[in-house]
């Protein structure tokens, strides 16, 4: 925040936030980068507030539930029945459904905190997180598959059935650069691209006004209203991504690992 | 505070890549996730699960029970009308049979009377017959006695001697018997 205030501060030229903005001063540094910053902060808190809501809300156990139980079972059942079920289907979607869980959650709370005043910062606009988690689900559709149907699998992820022999050289490189290579990539930078965005736009509204708003002419003053306008929409659409985000890491996950089960149909 | 701030910003002006991660962020998250992964899987997955088990449970135990309740109800339904079809056929059963003693006592009734009447008059009969037979042998008799009695005083010859009284008499009911018989031709 202090960083945000000090292009406005010599009144001259307005200077956008950049992404090394994006980057709070540890909290408690150590060593030159490094340290323990607010996003750690934020990811721990996470963990604790998603334990805490699901452990009280599951622990009655009633058969009718309170609004409590209620509300986390509607949470639960969501993913348990809409992404696990739907898309992995069978008797198997159950053993995969605590990973999906975790996952949703995990990520929509870490978003979600963008959204929140003060806290205002989503903890996947830094790469790293989204890294893990699609690292993580990279290795576990891999070894599912693996497991399912043993060294067979890279072959049948990759080696299309139906194609005619000459038109493989081409498919099955493609396969494996989509399937092996890109599939990850593309799952991290997805999460944490629109969450740096989202963040760069409203810290971009956010000192776009400040800096309107110190003008001495007051139409020029006044202005600031229109970035204000503009910056709530903003808000209330990265909101929205925010919480689709997390749904697109979790669907996305899952149909990895239906396409590792399945590999034999595929 | 602020100088820090500022010369890591400055500092990072060219080194910040923003695809380029922070390895302790990384560990924050790799262990951030996989303590709320074992939480899940530990208690909360379980928790739900066992709620809505029960709660399926519940509900399907109700239907079965309902179900069994309806099975049950149209049994004794079925039973009752059976003993109901069972109970009519009986007493039709019973009136036909009652129906059919009492034509039977009836017949037995009449056969009897009729019996009783055949056997009166056949006894009637045989009284009438053998009052007939004992008139007849005690007339024949009488008339013998008298015949001779009378035939003695006209003729005047004593017809004591009773052998040859019974020959005389005998041979003329015999006389009288073949005038009869060719009489009757």
């Amino acid at each position: 925040m202090i960083a945000l205030a000090l292009p406005a501060q010599d009144s001259g030229s307005f200077t956008p936030p950049g992404i090394d903005e994006m980057h709070l001063p540890a909290i408690l540094p150590w060593g030159a980068h490094d340290g323990f910053s607010k996003q750690m902060l934020l990811v721990i808190l996470s963990v604790v507030i998603i334990a805490t809501f699901f452990i009280l809300a599951a622990r009655k156990q009633q058969l009718v539930p309170g609004k409590l139980q209620f509300a986390g079972e509607m949470a639960y059942g969501f993913v348990r029945n809409s992404i696990a079920k739907d898309i992995i289907g069978g008797k198997d979607f159950i053993k995969y459904v605590p990973l999906l869980f975790s996952l949703f959650f995990f990520i929509l709370v870490n978003n979600i905190y963008g959204a929140i005043p003060v806290i205002q910062l989503p903890s996947f606009s830094h790469v790293g997180g989204a890294y893990v988690l699609a690292g993580i689900v990279y290795f576990t559709w891999i070894i599912i598959g693996i497991k399912k149907n043993g060294l067979k699998y890279f072959k049948l992820a990759t080696v299309p059935s139906g194609v005619p022999w000459y038109i493989l050289p081409i498919v099955v490189p493609i396969e494996i650069i989509s399937n092996f290579l890109v599939r990850p990539v593309t799952h991290s930078l997805r999460l944490f691209a629109t969450m740096l965005a989202g963040h760069l736009i409203v810290m971009l509204a956010g000192s776009g006004i400040e800096f309107l708003i110190m003008q001495e002419n007051v139409l020029l003053k006044g202005t600031s209203v229109l970035v204000l306008v503009g910056a709530i929409a903003m808000y209330m659409l990265e909101a929205l991504i925010m919480a689709l985000q997390a749904y697109v890491f979790t669907l996305l996950t899952a149909i990895y690992i239906e396409g590792a089960l399945h590999a034999d149909s595929h | 505070m602020n100088q820090l701030i500022i010369s890591a910003a400055t500092e990072g002006e060219e080194a910040t890549n923003p695809l380029v991660p922070n390895v302790w962020e990384m560990g924050v998250v790799l262990v951030g996730f996989a303590v709320l992964l074992y939480i899940v899987v530990k208690f909360i997955v379980p928790m739900f699960e066992k709620t809505f088990a029960e709660r399926a449970e519940a509900i399907e135990g109700g239907i079965a029970k309902a179900e069994k309740a309806q099975a049950e109800a149209s049994a004794a339904l079925e039973e009752y009308k059976q003993q109901l079809t069972d109970a009519r056929a009986e007493a039709n059963r019973i009136r036909e049979e009652a129906r059919a003693e009492g034509a039977q006592i009836l017949a037995d009734l009449k056969a009897k009377a009729a019996a009783e009447s055949a056997r009166i008059t056949e006894q009637a009969h045989a009284a009438i017959e053998s009052e007939r037979q004992a008139a007849v042998v005690s007339l024949r008799s009488e008339v013998g006695t008298l015949a001779t009695t009378l035939a003695g005083r006209i003729v005047g010859e004593a017809l004591t001697d009773d052998e040859r009284a019974a020959r005389v008499v005998d041979r003329f009911l015999a006389d009288l018997e073949t005038q009869n018989a060719g009489a009757a031709k």
